[in-house]
């Protein structure tokens, strides 16, 4: 293969409290497409940023064909031939589709912009990735998918040797990433390198040659695409490591079909978000959502919750089709989501433990009628305790508690108002392991309780030690929903979210 | 391939004329006022009076030229008003010491530039909503109007009062020097908005502040820019008042900066920045200006009218805006 045309050693890169990377080798070919790796926090974007200029590093050498090279800004990379496209594409849609691939470096002659030139130039540039598009026209005229070319048609203007696509088919219809896609094998032919990140597999494995892939911020294998399945690749990515958890009854084994269904989906879903899906929850029963992330997990929930509005199907409670006008209805048919983001989504933190646990049963009354100060004591007292949150003080303000007594606060907050379906999203994400079995335990007894729960966690071990039934997602789909059996471990869980089947 | 190339054709939407709509509403509406003008009152077909409301509002003009480079980038300045009046007290208390008009030119219009490089690095270095700095260069300006005098001061110079009274006639009609300086300011200012870099930098910023960073623009510098075009501008203007009043006071152009932004927005120029035109702040002046005219020609009709009518012209306008930004995303 030669030499690299870029080569990373060593690289090390600290945040305060996190080793983002730590001795990340990564290479890249001239004509290669290249995928980067790994699960979210894994040190991806990071390694990205280092490449592009955004973060200069700790440790390590960075060479571009063979010279160091040491990037103080975005500006410089861009000028050693390193360009960048993100996930959001970052143009100004009030312009023309011209002027968006030259603004910056716009043809002029004693000052004076040539219009014409310049949209000669911008035709030319086009036309070699064989785009057809007015370039006078105003860009927002144009699709996000064709805004997202014109922005790989402005980076590659720069004489580009490297090109780093971040997640830039998150938001393309099929039609839309093939289009991408032969633009990108046209430019792989006219020997630029690609960085390409994406969560959808069938995707790296369709465009890509070589991956590197990440886990918690080091290198876990250089491979090339076709030597890996996707079982290796998914079971490199998440990791087994063993938990150090408290053993838990086997959930499974209960059978729900004779259980009134709390809530059944029907069709449900939303273009962009989730494809239309089926799923029933029954009470007493923990549905868990698996797949990896940006797989549609989330947005399946929040479906449910009526935080986003599905534009198919219909949602029925107890039977009856309800339509879900936002999180106060889905209040009223006593749904309660527990959000992913607790400190952007959840919880105020100014606020104190009592004041936080009450605000939704608040919310639900109305605030016209105030909850008597005894009864709010009284509750927040019983789910201090039973939820044991540390420490047991209700007038702390909730800033000051760690991150798994938020969670609990959080969770109790939702608990008071007592629900019937109880959606969890993430609820044990990074907090200590503790508080972590205490969640778990909490859930199994809620659902024996006859609480229905919808539970999604990035931990495979979790969702399956919980679980009565798994539904995976993949790509956006819900591919399959697997009972809990004894048949179901982790192998087969990883190769379902793997191959879909 | 060919199927995937013609899905994405299909949804490409055109609609070319889309950023036009709102000047082109403004012209209907000024063809509509004049027309009702001209069948209601008789004389109102003169051409001097279209020449008149011109004269009448050259310093308006001028600045609305630099409010529209502002309101391009999404800003606001509203010290216009305070800097044009505080240009008048400079002008004429300096006239009155001794010093010729000539020479008085480039100071006031360095001042203008001063204020407008203060507001605008304070709005960028620091981080600091435009409405809120502007809001104190406003104050700022107007209270040193009376540091310098708290009566009005009469510009009493031979040279200054004929170029005030000069009339360019030509064919019956005439014009007077302000207007022949108000438009040449639009000239020059439609130029830099099209043709420079300067121009579309505007554009950019103020159609996406973010997206113009990383794409590499210079946007402190381009913000700094506007906002000391908009002082210069208004200094200009305010030098054009006193062809028109022949004094500097304090009290001089009170709200101007109000009569300017809906004369921008009138225009056609959205108030979030990046899209508008300087051709359509001229008609948003003519507007202002042919509303004024109609109701002197009404006799009886109270001046407060002007500003009622005004009202539901802004209101109009920004609701047609809306309309027009919600079908283009």
């Amino acid at each position: 293969m030669g030499t690299a045309l870029l080569s990373m050693s060593g690289i090390s890169k600290q945040f305060p409290g996190v080793k983002a990377l730590e001795g990340v080798d990564f290479r890249l070919y001239q004509g290669e497409i290249h995928a980067l790796m790994g699960e979210n926090g894994a040190g991806k974007s990071t390694l990205i940023k280092v490449l592009t200029g955004v973060y200069d590093i700790d440790e390590g050498e960075i060479a571009l064909d063979g010279r160091p090279v040491r990037f103080a800004g975005p500006q410089q990379a861009t000028e050693a031939g390193i360009s960048t496209v993100y996930q959001e594409v970052n143009l100004c849609t009030n312009l023309s589709v011209a002027e968006n691939i030259f603004i910056g470096r716009e043809p002029t002659k004693f000052g004076r912009i040539q219009w014409g030139v310049m949209r000669r130039r911008a035709t030319d540039l086009l036309q070699r990735l064989e785009l057809d598009l007015d370039v006078t026209a105003q860009l927002s005229t144009y699709s996000l998918a064709v805004q997202q070319l014109v922005a790989i048609a402005r980076a590659i203007d720069v004489d580009a040797k490297i090109l780093v696509l971040d997640e830039p088919t998150s938001s393309l219809d099929a039609g839309e990433v093939a289009q991408l896609f032969r633009i990108m094998r046209q430019l792989k032919a006219q020997g630029i390198a690609i960085v390409f990140v994406s969560h959808f597999l069938d995707q790296i494995y369709e465009i890509c040659d070589r991956m590197t892939i990440l886990r918690n911020g080091r290198l876990v294998g250089e491979h090339l695409v076709a030597d890996i399945s996707q079982l290796q690749l998914v079971s490199l990515m998440i990791g087994k490591e063993l938990a150090l958890l408290e053993r838990l009854e086997d959930a499974g084994k209960r059978s729900f079909d004779a259980a009134p269904a709390v809530a059944q989906a029907h069709d449900l879903g939303r273009s962009g978000a989730v494809e239309p899906f089926n799923l029933t929850i029954h009470q007493g029963e923990v549905v868990g959502l698996a797949g990896l992330l940006g797989s549609g997990r989330t947005e399946l929930a929040r479906l449910f919750f009526g935080a986003d509005k599905a534009d198919t199907g219909h949602l029925e409670i107890d039977g009856k089709p309800v339509t879900m006008h936002g999180p106060r209805a889905a209040m009223n048919h006593d749904i309660a989501y527990c959000s992913e983001n607790r400190k952007t989504e959840g919880l105020v933190e100014e606020l104190s433990v009592r004041e936080n646990i009450i605000l939704a049963l608040q919310a639900a009354r109305g605030w016209t009628r105030p909850l008597p100060r005894r009864r709010q004591d009284e509750l927040v007292q019983k789910y201090i305790d039973a939820l044991n949150i540390n420490p047991k003080d209700p007038e702390l303000p909730v800033r000051n508690l760690s991150g798994g007594n938020q969670q609990k606060v959080l969770l109790a907050r939702w608990l008071i108002t007592e629900p019937r379906l109880l959606i969890l999203d993430e609820p044990t994400r990074g907090i200590d392991i503790g508080a972590k079995a205490e969640i778990q335990r909490l859930v199994v007894e809620l659902s024996d309780g006859g609480m229905a729960v919808l539970f999604i966690s990035a931990e495979l071990e979790e969702v399956l030690r919980l679980s009565h039934r798994i539904g995976v997602l993949r790509d956006r789909r819900l591919v399959t929903q697997l009972e809990n059996t004894d048949a179901v471990d982790l192998d087969r869980l990883t190769e379902t979210i793997a191959s879909g089947t | 391939m060919s199927t995937t190339f013609e899905s994405l054709q299909k949804r490409v939407i055109r609609r070319p004329q889309q950023r036009h709509i709102p000047v082109l509403a403004t012209l209907a509406l000024l063809c509509v006022m004049y027309g009702a003008g001209v069948v209601r009152y008789t004389g109102f077909s003169d051409t001097q009076i279209v020449l008149n409301v011109f004269i009448d509002n050259g310093f308006l003009l001028v600045v609305g030229v630099g409010m529209t480079f502002v309101i391009l980038t999404g800003g606001i300045d509203l010290s216009v008003g305070a800097v044009v009046a505080l240009t008048t007290m400079i002008f004429a208390s300096l006239v009155r010491a001794g010093w010729s008009p000539i020479a008085v030119l480039p100071v006031v219009l360095l001042v203008g530039a001063l204020i407008g490089l203060a507001m605008g690095s304070i709005i960028h270095f620091f981080d600091i909503q435009p409405f809120i700095a502007t809001l104190a260069g406003m104050f700022l300006a107007r209270g040193l109007c009376y540091v310098i005098s708290t009566e009005a001061i009469r510009i009493d110079n031979a040279l200054w009062t004929s170029l005030a009274d000069y009339k360019i006639r030509f064919g019956g009609f005439h014009i007077s020097w302000s207007v022949v300086i108000a438009l040449v300011v639009v000239l020059v200012g439609a130029y830099v908005l099209a043709y420079t870099r300067l121009g579309r930098n505007i554009y950019a910023i103020g159609g996406n502040q973010q997206s113009a960073l990383l794409m590499g623009l210079p946007v402190g510098r381009t913000k700094i820019a506007v906002y000391t075009i908009s002082g210069v501008c208004s200094a200009l203007g305010g030098v054009l008042l006193t062809f028109y009043t022949s004094s500097g006071y304090g009290l001089h152009a009170l709200g101007m900066e109000l009569d300017a932004i809906a004369a921008v927005v009138i225009g056609g120029t959205v108030l979030t920045g990046g899209s508008g035109f300087l051709f359509g702040t001229v008609l948003g002046v003519l507007v202002l200006g042919l509303i004024q005219t109609i109701i002197t020609f009404e006799g009886t009709l109270s001046s407060w009218w002007t500003k009622i009518v005004i009202g539901a012209l802004l209101f109009a306008f920004i609701v047609l805006q809306r309309a027009v930004a919600r079908r283009t995303s």
